[in-house]
């Protein structure tokens, strides 16, 4: 079982990924390239947007946990497994849907011009701020519902049979978790919003609406001033280290737990107006996850015959993309699959993929046409954003397996080979599914280093979506977003099912 | 002969001394209290721990440095002796083709009555959950029968077990024993099955695993150690 070289190899292979493309980046800023003008204004947007997403995301997902925590109803499970869902949403489809809720055209616009009043945009900070609470608030809600469900049944029975009020049941017992939980659960989200791409590219743009990984893009799209965009890299690098280490410290939930459709028995929260808010706080979630979502697929319908045909080329490659990272990262996420291998792989999270494709951009182009390798550097990019989620995913059953069997497989002297295939993959099937079905459907609706590299010739379907929507094609654009979506679903509901099936004991 | 010399084990802060000698073909239990060492004593033995000082030897052949594969130690663990997701047919196929590829002909028949051996036979194609807990027991007794090593090293293997079922395996073991003509190593916390199994006694007992002594000699006239262990 000495399979300690292969981790050694798959390690060097990560971190010379990761840390070249940072060299290169670095070295390459030292070219003395200022930061160019706006610079002061995308970082400032940068923060801000990051930290009212993630305040908003905090706060709306107190209530909404509570009321999950405390209410049995019909669909709850279904309501529970939804939050799960953004993970796994393209961004531009929800994007997508999010302007036909909440755009000028939308469902909330028109209902307020049939009451007389003023409309809003969702372009610009609004729309920015939107889209990360729809991809955010899910995750926050599960991390604070993680905290109910982590306090002791016993306390909730105390509190009940001392009969606290609802004031003192939030001062004994609601506060002092949210004390430990939300903080972790702001700085998370303020860590994913710092490098938000997608939402701010299709969603932002323009001087005052630009965060710095936008600014890297157009550095490199528009201006071709690759020495700018390292230096941007360098301070988004800085940013993103920083507000992670901090992030670190803070979380210690995950957010992928399972067993979170358990309901505690609770005796608070009988009055009528617990129940009422409860059910209006719950309604509301349900209605703003949901909308969207059912807007792609009505206004997606229609669209599908009005596709062009490069839309189906893009699918076609995405496809592939996301199947060649997916084999990509199990390949490095199988030795990885240790504690230390889990610190190695959390490379992947803390470096933008602008950053990282910037770097690639800047190591390829002596050697060859950038344009050339879109794809290919698409894909592994991909795997190594998704490395540390499919790592997180494996550890614990790979530890497992290694902790019961490791002796009598050294008793029976099983060759490395013969442990890999017949005891550690077989015993790791729905980790596997899991993590692969997450990998592929990340890098299926990833729009981000494929932005960087892409020519007409090499598009991805998220990237044909956006060039839709850009020259007003939005018929054709909610068709191909709902074929993204579709696809993205199928990739992860395949690989998660072939993890279950015939998978017993 | 199994001859531990001045062996010591370190792990963590705790130690356990032993020089001790068992004649080959004897049946030897390893009793004490919890936490005294015992597993510990017998994972040293099938290779899982190094000891920090001291020699194993086996008919005189130093084995200290031997990994657990290549010594002549067959060892049926607490739990986790199948691989669940297996049949019997693949689990024991893996004693004779440590490199995982099907058995041929020659090793399907050995398989074969190694099961019937044990009283499973025409289970091949079961998976260990399949089993009840005494035919998980048995199988894994084939494996042992299988591997057909001089030692056979027994951490507590049927602590699962009802005492009828115990019993029936004890014997079992006992015969497979003699028929390998193997040293049966068993760790027990229960004084009775020294009593009913083994002809000589080690016991493990303040970091100390003591020199063997004939079983029913040392219940006749317990030392300070057992006494407290049995609570006289």
């Amino acid at each position: 079982m000495a399979l300690r070289p292969v981790a050694i190899i798959a390690a060097l292979a990560v971190a010379g990924l990761t840390l070249g493309p940072v060299a290169a980046v670095l070295v390459f800023a030292g070219g003395g390239a200022g930061l160019g003008p706006g610079f002061g204004q995308a970082l400032r947007f940068t923060l801000v947007q990051a930290t009212l997403s993630a305040a908003l995301s905090v706060l709306f997902a107190i209530p909404v946990a509570r009321a999950l925590a405390r209410r049995r109803f019909a669909g709850r499970g279904l309501l529970i497994a939804l939050l799960g869902a953004p993970f796994i949403l393209p961004v531009i489809v929800a994007v997508l849907g999010l302007i036909a809720v909440f755009g000028q055209q939308g469902l909330v616009n028109d209902a307020l011009r049939a009451l007389g009043l003023p409309g809003f945009s969702i372009y610009g900070l609004h729309g920015v701020v939107l889209a990360h609470v729809f991809f955010n608030l899910p995750l926050a809600t599960r991390l604070i519902l993680q905290g109910w469900l982590a306090i002791p049944a016993e306390r909730l029975r105390l509190a009940a049979s001392l009969g606290l009020s609802p004031g003192a049941m939030v001062r004994t017992i609601e506060a002092p978790m949210l004390a430990r939980i939300a903080p972790g659960a702001f700085a998370v989200i303020f860590v994913i919003c710092l490098s938000s791409f997608a939402v701010a590219l299709t969603l932002g743009g323009g001087p005052r609406a630009t965060t710095i990984e936008l600014a890297i893009y157009q550095a490199v799209r528009f201006d071709f001033d690759l020495g700018r965009a390292a230096v941007l890299s360098v301070v988004q690098l800085g940013l993103a280290l920083a507000a992670g280490l901090v992030a670190l410290q803070l979380s210690r939930g995950e957010g992928f737990g399972i067993g979170l459709d358990r309901v505690v028995t609770r005796w608070d929260g009988a009055g009528a107006a617990a129940r009422i808010s409860d059910g209006v706080w719950i309604v509301l979630a349900a209605l703003f996850l949901l909308a969207p979502l059912a807007s792609v697929v009505v206004r997606g319908l229609p669209g599908l015959p009005l596709m062009p045909v490069e839309v189906w080329r893009a699918a076609t490659h995405s496809v592939t993309v996301a199947l060649g990272s997916t084999v990509l990262c199990l390949i490095w996420a199988l030795p990885l699959a240790t504690r230390a291998g889990e610190v190695v792989g959390l490379a992947g999270i803390a470096l933008s993929p602008l950053v990282l494709g910037t770097g690639l951009f800047v190591i390829v182009r002596p050697f060859a046409n950038p344009f050339d390798l879109a794809l290919v550097v698409t894909a592994l990019v991909n795997a190594l954003v998704a490395l540390p989620f499919a790592l997180r995913i494996l550890r614990p059953e790979a530890e497992a397996v290694r902790a019961d069997f490791a002796r009598l497989s050294h008793a029976l002297g099983l060759t490395p080979w013969a442990w890999t295939r017949l005891v550690f993959l077989p015993r790791l099937r729905r980790p596997l599914g899991f993590a692969a079905g997450l990998t592929a459907a990340l890098s299926m609706g990833d729009l981000g280093v494929i932005a960087l590299f892409a020519d007409p010739d090499r598009t991805t379907l998220p990237l044909a979506v956006y060039r839709l929507m850009g020259s007003y094609r939005m018929e054709a654009a909610a068709g191909a977003a709902l074929l993204l979506l579709a696809l993205s679903l199928a990739l992860f509901w395949l690989f998660d099912r072939g993890g279950r099936v015939n998978a017993e004991a | 002969m199994l001859r531990l010399e001045n062996v010591r084990i370190e792990t963590g802060d705790f130690t356990l001394t032993a020089d001790l000698e068992l004649p080959p073909a004897a049946r030897v239990a390893v009793i004490g209290p919890s936490g005294a060492g015992k597993s510990t004593l017998l994972d040293t033995i099938a290779g899982f721990l190094r000891p920090k000082a001291g020699r194993i030897l086996w008919q005189g052949r130093d084995i200290t440095g031997l990994p657990p594969d290549q010594r002549p130690v067959g060892m049926l663990f607490q739990e986790n002796n199948l691989f669940p997701h297996l049949d019997l047919m693949r689990n024991l196929g893996l004693a004779v083709r440590p490199d995982g590829r099907a058995p041929d002909a020659e090793g399907r028949k050995r398989i074969g009555a190694a099961l019937a051996r044990v009283g499973l036979d025409a289970m091949e194609r079961r998976k260990p959950g399949a089993l009840s807990g005494g035919q998980q027991s048995r199988a894994a007794l084939a494996r042992v029968l299988l591997q057909a090593r001089p030692i056979m090293a027994l951490d507590e293997p049927f602590a699962a077990l009802g005492p009828a079922l115990k019993a029936e395996m004890l014997a079992l073991v006992r015969e497979v024993a003699e028929e390998i003509g193997a040293l049966v190593l068993m760790v027990s916390h229960d004084p009775e099955d020294a009593r009913r199994f083994a002809d000589l006694t080690v016991l493990v007992a303040d970091f100390v695993a003591h020199p063997a002594v004939a079983t029913a000699e040392l219940f006749r006239n317990p030392p300070e150690a057992l006494r407290a262990y049995l609570g006289e």
